[in-house]
Parts: C-alpha cells; structure tokens; sequence
C-alpha cells in the first residue's frame, strides 16, 4: 500500500459539497481532500457540520450539491455502494448488547463475507479475545464496548474509520488504548476521520486537523 | 454476499439474541398464555369458549405479535445497530427476510403453544383430519403476520412514540388474517358445523396475502429504514 504522500488518488474528496437537513444546509460548501493511512482530525463547535460530514462521507446524505467522491465512488450516484466500505462510530456502538463479544464479531464480519481468520485477527488486534469474547457485550465497560465496535470495523474490512466523538465515555486508560488501535490501524492501511471536542488529546492522536466552521472546512 | 446467506445471518442472530435474552421463553410466551387465561374468565361458559376459541387462539396470537416486533427492533435500536447495519451497507432485501424468518420461527412457536392452551383451557378438539388444513394455515398465516410486522415494525422504528404506532399501523393490516385464519382453523377444528374443505378458499387468501406483504415488504423495506 502505497505512502499518504505518493497515492495519488485521495480516500475523500468533497469539492464545495452541500448536505442539507431539513431545509437547513448543514453542510454548505465544504471542500476538503484525506489521503490514504491519515488520521485527519475535525474540529469545531456544535452544530458547525462535523456530524453531517462523517454521514455524508459515509454515504447516508444524499449530496445536495457540488462533488462528494470516497474512495472512488462519486456519492451522487454510488451512496450505497460505498458503504460497506467505511465504517462510522457515533455515539452509539452498533453491538447486540444481548450477545457476546465474539457473536457481534462473527456477525459483521460474515456480512462481508470474512473468514474465521479474519474474525480472529480482528478480535486479537483490538485486544477482544480470549475470556472477554465469551462475555455478553451488555456486561463490558464503555472501553470494552468501543474496542468491541471497532473489531467489527476491522472484521468488516472498512478502509475508511469515521469516528464521532471516540474518546467519549472512556476513562484514561481506554482512551489510551484507543488512541494505540486507532494508529496501528491507520499504520495497517486504514483511513480515519475523526470529529472531536477534546482537542489536545485528538489532536496528538491526528495526522492533520482541520476546522469545521458554518458548514464549510477551513485549513487552520 | 447473496441476500439469502445474509438474511439467514440475520435471522440466526436475532434467534440467538432472543434466546441468550430469554425474553421470548420468559416474558412472551406468558403474556400469550396469561392473555388465554383471561379470556377464559372473561367467556366463562364452555359452549362459547368453544365456539369462538379459534378466534380467541389467532387474537392472542397478533397481540404477541406487537410485542414480538417490538422487541426485534428494540434489539436493533438499543445500540444503533439497525444504523450500523445501513452504514455497512447490508441489502435491506436480506434485513427484512431474516427479521421475517426469525419472527416467524416465533410466532410457530407460539402459536403451537396457544393451541395447546386451548385444547387444555377451553377443551378444544382437534380432528385429525384436520390437522393438514391447520398445519397450512399456521404456515401461511405466521409467513403474512411475519411480513406485516416487520414491515411496520421497520416504519415504526424510525419514529418517536414508535411503541404506540405500531399497534396503529399493525392492527388494521392483519385484519385480513385474523379473519381467514380464524375461519380456516374453525373448519380444521370443526367448529360450529364447519368441515374442512370450507377452509382451503381461507388458506388462499392468506397466501395471497403471504406473499404480496412478502414481496411488498422486501421491495419497500429499504427505503423505509434508510430514510
């Protein structure tokens, strides 16, 4: 996999994009580029757009206007086939609460069809495996339930992480150990957009930030 | 990924949260048989509970419906799951099929239980000759109130007040079903001079029912959760 300096062809590429909700514009006119293996971080306050343009990235808005392209697939046209491709961590998990650690992997894995070894790695490389994947996910700390969120991202082979808020809910510990997945993951390939208020710490975590302000993306 | 191998993925997994949960063993297969019990005491006269037990059987078979399609998008809202599963792109064809399929294994469950209730509570023969013609019926109708409810119940989840929508939406919908199904188990069970071929023009409705929510629901379901 080539370097984020010499890929020539960039993971996200808005060009004065439009996302609008309700009648309200949220996203009015954002420009903006992330290239392979960065972890660009999304600053800004409430309400500026962050959330609209993890979702729009993710292919759940329709583009109003302007250009939206991820990873090739131009959003106007291709909204759903894109998505299987990324993965957005909200506030929520995503995770059957009722079953264990283990099931919820095996279970968005083998949507994308992954094999037993990858469901493995998956669980091994976000440290879910052994006692804790027998456990039901109801019973895991905040931690446990995030680094369990994010194995079903690696199982399902997302190439681009849009993370909304990570750290939140998570003591200094899981927030570290986060922050270690979340470069490991970037380093094995992955492209990670994060939204977040905690500056210093996303910040030191980040590869670039940018600021999102009114809707639109400001290099700072 | 085909949608039927992700429709059985579906199904299985809600199958097997509802039996690590045990909500289903635990909370619903009571409320149908304390719902049975009620009408008991509610119709407390042997000629009448017989008369109208098939009725009785398919009426507390739709209100364990509601709370069966409440709970399978409860499961899917708990934790954003349902979002996770648009985000990841899984065919809604298959959402809809496996939630359909796993509601349906339920409600056969169910309904096998509320007969037995009503041969034991309220005295219920069951001819064998009428066996085939019951045993069709269920399979048609559980397929019709399988589709139904999940079709609504993916409306419903969308919305807030959703628990209260559902029943709005729901109720109407299966009409068509109470009524073909409880005459088609009437003619099974012989009920009131009824013989059994008067239930076969029953069970034709109900497949037709079966399958226009089927292809409807499946058709329709994606739009209804991605927007």
């Amino acid at each position: 996999m080539s370097s984020a300096a010499t890929d020539p062809a960039p993971v996200v590429e808005l060009d004065d994009a439009v996302a609008v909700l309700g009648s309200f514009p949220a996203l009015a006119g954002a420009t903006l580029r992330v290239q392979r293996r960065e972890i660009l971080l999304l600053q800004g306050p409430n309400g500026a757009g962050k959330t609209t343009l993890l979702r729009l990235c993710a292919g759940l808005l329709p583009v109003a206007r302007g250009r939206a392209a991820v990873l090739g697939w131009d959003l106007a046209h291709h909204r759903r086939e894109v998505r299987p491709h990324v993965g957005l961590l909200g506030h929520a998990n995503g995770l059957y609460l009722d079953l264990s650690v283990g099931d919820n992997v095996r279970f968005w894995g083998s949507t994308v069809g992954a094999s037993g070894a990858e469901i493995t790695e998956a669980m091994a490389l976000l440290a879910v495996d052994g006692r804790l994947g027998g456990l039901k996910v109801r019973s895991l700390s905040a931690g446990q339930k995030r680094r369990t969120a994010l194995a079903c991202l690696v199982a399902r082979r997302a190439q681009l992480w849009l993370l909304d808020e990570p750290h939140a809910g998570l003591d200094a510990a899981g927030r570290d150990e986060l922050d270690r997945t979340l470069r490991a993951a970037a380093a094995a390939g992955a492209t990670i957009v994060v939204a977040s208020h905690e500056l210093e710490r996303a910040g030191a975590l980040a590869t670039r930030t940018v600021e999102v302000v009114a809707g639109q993306v400001r290099e700072p | 990924m085909g949608v039927t191998r992700i429709a059985w993925l579906v199904a299985r997994k809600d199958l097997r949260v509802e039996w690590a949960s045990k909500v289903f063993t635990n909370q619903v297969l009571p409320f149908a048989a304390v719902t049975m019990v009620i009408f008991a005491f509610a119709l407390d006269a042997d000629v009448v509970l017989e008369r109208v037990a098939p009725g009785l059987v398919w009426l507390a078979t739709l209100f364990s419906l509601l709370v069966l399609v409440q709970r399978s998008f409860a499961i899917e809202n708990e934790d954003g799951a349902l979002d996770a599963t648009r985000v990841a792109g899984v065919d809604p064809r298959a959402i809809f099929a496996g939630k359909a399929l796993a509601l349906a294994v339920e409600l056969v469950i169910l309904e096998a239980m509320l007969l037995l209730a009503a041969v034991v509570l309220y005295g219920q023969d069951v001819p064998i000759e009428g066996v085939p013609l019951l045993a069709v019926t269920s399979i048609t109708a559980t397929c019709g109130l399988a589709a139904v409810g999940t079709l609504y119940g993916g409306l419903a989840a969308g919305f807030t007040g959703r628990e209260t929508l559902l029943p709005l939406l729901t109720l109407p919908a299966v009409a068509p079903v109470l009524i073909g199904a409880t005459r088609a188990v009437e003619a099974a069970l012989g009920t009131a001079g009824a013989v059994v071929s008067d239930g076969w023009p029953w069970v034709g409705l109900l497949t037709v029912f079966a399958v226009a929510f089927g292809v409807g629901g499946a058709l329709a379901f994606g739009p209804l959760i991605d927007e």
